[in-house]
């Protein structure tokens, strides 16, 4: 039986880059195929000319042995492709309904082809388990159930291969499950999945065969059974990457950030954190583990002086923080710095040159000028030297900030903030769109600042990350800590558990 | 006799609403596809000269409109080549046109007719005439118009297509549709639903062209369009409500109020302006615009 898909010598270009270099690959009928790579190796641009998004610049294609030219997503849903994206390509406003049918209506007018999706919906849900509210808004669906109208989508439009592009992203780790379970359940069908992603740990779950690619070239690929997550990691970053950075154990010291019934509303007056109290003691890293949008955004505000807290206290080495004078420069001042979440919209000014960026909140430092006058040249001569020893590549304090990869962005923000001595850090998501060896790079660093006596609040939604850096685990829910736990005595089930909301009291 | 004032007021106020309504069902289109239009008046005015010039030169108020729609979708596919095609700045585009419109019309026709900007007074079948209950066919045509917007929106595929490139383009894209060709199709069915509001003002209400003789409807036009959330039927209140506050304030020219006295006509005029600030304001609650109008589309990497 010929192979699902065969891509041959595959290349594209987008300008100077070189985003695809005579790739090939085959995904055999009827398996789960996993792609690996760090950001930018060209995973998504080669997912993305399957698809029709792009055309490659030369190459072929044969699904099911036979050569196709496809030159728009309509061409790959004709060959029987379909694709869920890492964004969902969903329209919020209309139904299910509406949703799955769009362009696969079935006729001018709409009637004929509602009924005839309801029944497939309907057929859909009893052989896969996927249920759902084919009448609800999308836009008022979970995460989790948007995704499941997008695989919907595509199962209605009768697709045999399936590609997903980092579908756990945004899903809790028992809808990841449920996710993995729904791709088995396909596989045995006869179906064949493409699986995109950069977790490790679910490729070695649930794929037959796995391809490496770097730098836009395809390296390897190999039966799951007989490679390992460092082998994968090896093949992915072109060198030995510790997966799992090593840290000591070490005694907390004095309580530094204690934050006690603290609860914050958004811009829209939504309760957002409610009734949160905890400790960051010196010396320690406390890691808030949860799914995005459950809160964890507007504590890390709240706690930066970004956003005033309705309720609660704070308090830092045992001073108490007033709300009314509640501010990011006065925290600042006090010696709580903030990595925030969102590098490009809160961290950086992507059209500054990084030497601006790297100075951001602290332009009045007495160093960096003489009045209102920046001095450029002391700025520079100081970027550069953080970014030796940050390993920013290209050490390049002249170029644009956007110009720079999410990892070594990521580094200069971190360097502009750990280099001024805090007290306490707050950092968000701080590995979110950073390449697996800037990670080991950046873990290294959050550890050796814990071990100067700096108290440090992690908040990510990769729980790996959270296991291995924190000393302890609280995780969040809906506004509110639901647990706390040792890293060594806890596992991401118990923790799936505690983020989806299941309390302590409640088991 | 109250009746009978009743009965005026109601029939002005019809009057007043079908520029209005045309206008505002021809953003409705546009923007439900993610093209906003702030170009309406430009539009209407280019119509507006074209159908009462052509009306004029061949003694056809049919044939006038025809030319009136014609120069509209012109002008509405220069708008659609500068914000699809060329993805450019959809205000940009928009001011442009309305400007473009303005100086064109008021030039052209100073050179045709010498009459400072004017086209010669429209007379017999150079205008469209009261056909059913004192208004005229172009009045019952953008009546219909309304069931149809909704009806085709709603129901049909073409439909449904439209109202998922307003609001996220890349869901349409992703399942093989054109978004370019959608959204051109929107910008035309605007082009042809200006036009219509255009030579509704030159040859069906009026009889001949004044410069700059829109005075602000299309603008207007856009506030229902945003007091009705871009939905039809809703236009058709919003544009009503619009139309009988402009025939209030002509009735109440010159009628000393209780209590009052006599208001300026200058502050009655303003009444529907100041009503349109007030209900934008606050009285309708938030209304969320289409998600994707104004943003080009541009796949991303």
């Amino acid at each position: 039986m010929s192979p699902a898909i065969q891509l041959s010598d595959i290349n594209k270009r987008f300008g100077e880059v070189h985003a695809n270099k005579d790739v090939n690959l085959t995904v055999e009928r009827g398996t789960i195929h996993g792609i690996v790579g760090e950001n930018g190796a060209g995973k998504s641009t080669l997912m993305s000319i399957l698809y029709g998004f792009y055309e490659a610049d030369s190459g072929e294609i044969r699904v099911g042995g036979k050569p196709v030219s496809i030159r728009s997503p309509a061409d790959a849903i004709h060959v029987g492709i379909g694709m869920v994206h890492q964004h969902f390509m969903l329209v919020e406003p209309l139904t299910v309904v509406e949703n799955v049918m769009l362009g696969a209506e079935g006729g001018t007018m709409l009637r004929a082809g509602e009924a005839k999706v309801r029944a497939e919906l309907a057929r859909l849900a009893r052989d896969y388990g996927l249920e759902i509210d084919v009448n609800a808004t999308v836009g008022d669906l979970s995460v989790g159930l948007q995704q499941r109208v997008e695989i919907l989508k595509a199962l209605y439009r009768g697709a045999d291969i399936l590609i997903l592009d980092e579908p756990t992203a945004v899903l809790t780790p028992p809808e990841a499950d449920a996710l993995f379970e729904l791709l088995q359940a396909l596989k045995q069908q006869g179906k064949t999945v493409i699986l995109i992603t950069h977790k490790l740990r679910e490729i070695m779950a649930v794929t037959d065969r796995v391809s490496v690619m770097r730098r836009g070239e395809m390296v390897a690929t190999v039966e799951t059974a007989r490679t390992s997550p460092p082998e994968l990691a090896e093949l992915m970053v072109g060198r030995r990457v510790l997966l799992r950075v090593e840290k000591s154990e070490r005694a907390p010291g004095a309580p530094m950030l204690q934050v006690e019934n603290l609860s914050v509303v958004d811009h829209r007056g939504v309760l957002r954190v409610a009734n949160v109290s905890f400790t960051v003691h010196a010396g320690e890293i406390v890691g808030i583990a949860g799914v995005a949008g459950n809160g964890q955004s507007e504590l890390l505000e709240a706690l930066a002086g970004m956003r005033q807290p309705v309720l609660g206290a704070m308090r830092f080495e045992g001073q108490e923080i007033r709300f009314a004078d509640h501010n990011p420069h006065r925290m600042r001042q006090l010696g709580l710095l903030h990595v925030p979440e969102d590098r490009l919209r809160m961290g950086l000014v992507p059209a500054f040159p990084a030497f601006e960026s790297a100075i951001l909140g602290f332009s009045d430092e007495a160093q960096l000028g003489s009045g209102p006058i920046l001095n450029h040249d002391r700025m520079i001569a100081d970027l550069a030297d953080k970014m030796k020893h940050y390993d920013v590549r290209p050490p390049a304090p002249r170029l644009k900030t956007s110009k720079f990869s999410g990892g070594n962005q990521q580094k200069i923000v971190l360097a502009r903030e750990i280099e001024r001595q805090p007290k306490v850090l707050l950092v968000g998501q701080p590995t979110r769109g950073v390449d697996i060896g800037a990670i080991e790079f950046i873990h290294r660093r959050l550890i050796a600042l814990r071990d100067a006596g700096v108290g440090i609040l992690l908040v990510s939604v990769e729980l790996d990350e959270i296991m291995n850096l924190s000393d302890r685990i609280l995780t969040m829910c809906g506004g509110q800590i639901t647990g706390e736990r040792k890293p060594a005595e806890t596992n991401e089930q118990d923790l799936g558990l505690l983020m989806a909301g299941v309390t302590d009291e409640a088991a | 006799m109250d009746l009978d004032i009743l009965v005026t007021v109601f029939d002005s106020s019809l009057r007043l609403s079908i520029p209005l309504l045309a206008a505002c069902l021809a953003g409705l289109w546009s923007e439900r596809s993610g093209v906003v239009d702030i170009g309406l008046e430009g539009k209407m005015l280019v119509a507006a000269f074209a159908a009462a010039a052509a009306s004029y030169a061949f003694g056809s108020a049919w044939i006038g409109l025809f030319a009136g729609i014609g120069a509209s979708i012109v002008f509405a596919l220069i708008h659609g080549f500068a914000s699809i095609s060329q993805r450019g700045n959809q205000i940009v585009s928009g001011v442009a046109i309305n400007m473009l419109a303005a100086g064109l019309t008021a030039i052209v026709g100073n050179a045709w007719y010498g009459q400072g900007g004017r086209t010669p007074p429209l007379e017999g079948a150079q205008r469209f005439g009261d056909v059913i209950f004192g208004h005229s066919a172009l009045v019952y045509l953008v009546l219909l118009a309304v069931p149809i917007t909704w009806f085709v929106l709603a129901r049909t595929r073409f439909g449904l297509r439209l109202r998922a490139v307003g609001e996220n383009p890349a869901a349409v894209d992703t399942a093989g549709i054109s978004v370019t060709g959608l959204r051109y199709s929107a910008v035309v069915i605007g082009g042809v639903l200006c036009g219509l509001a255009g030579a509704y003002l030159s040859v069906g209400q009026s009889a001949g062209f004044l410069p700059n003789m829109t005075a602000g409807k299309g603008f207007i036009a856009l506030a229902a369009l945003i007091f009705a959330k871009w939905r039809a039927w809703p236009a058709l209140g919003a544009c009503f409500l619009f139309g009988l506050l402009d025939a209030v304030a002509i009735r109440l020219q010159g009628i000393a109020l209780p209590g009052i006295g006599e208001v300026p006509v200058q502050a009655i005029q303003a009444l529907p302006y100041l009503m349109t600030v007030i209900l934008l304001a606050g009285v309708i609650g938030t209304a969320i615009p289409p998600r994707a109008s104004g943003v080009p589309y541009v796949k991303e990497r």
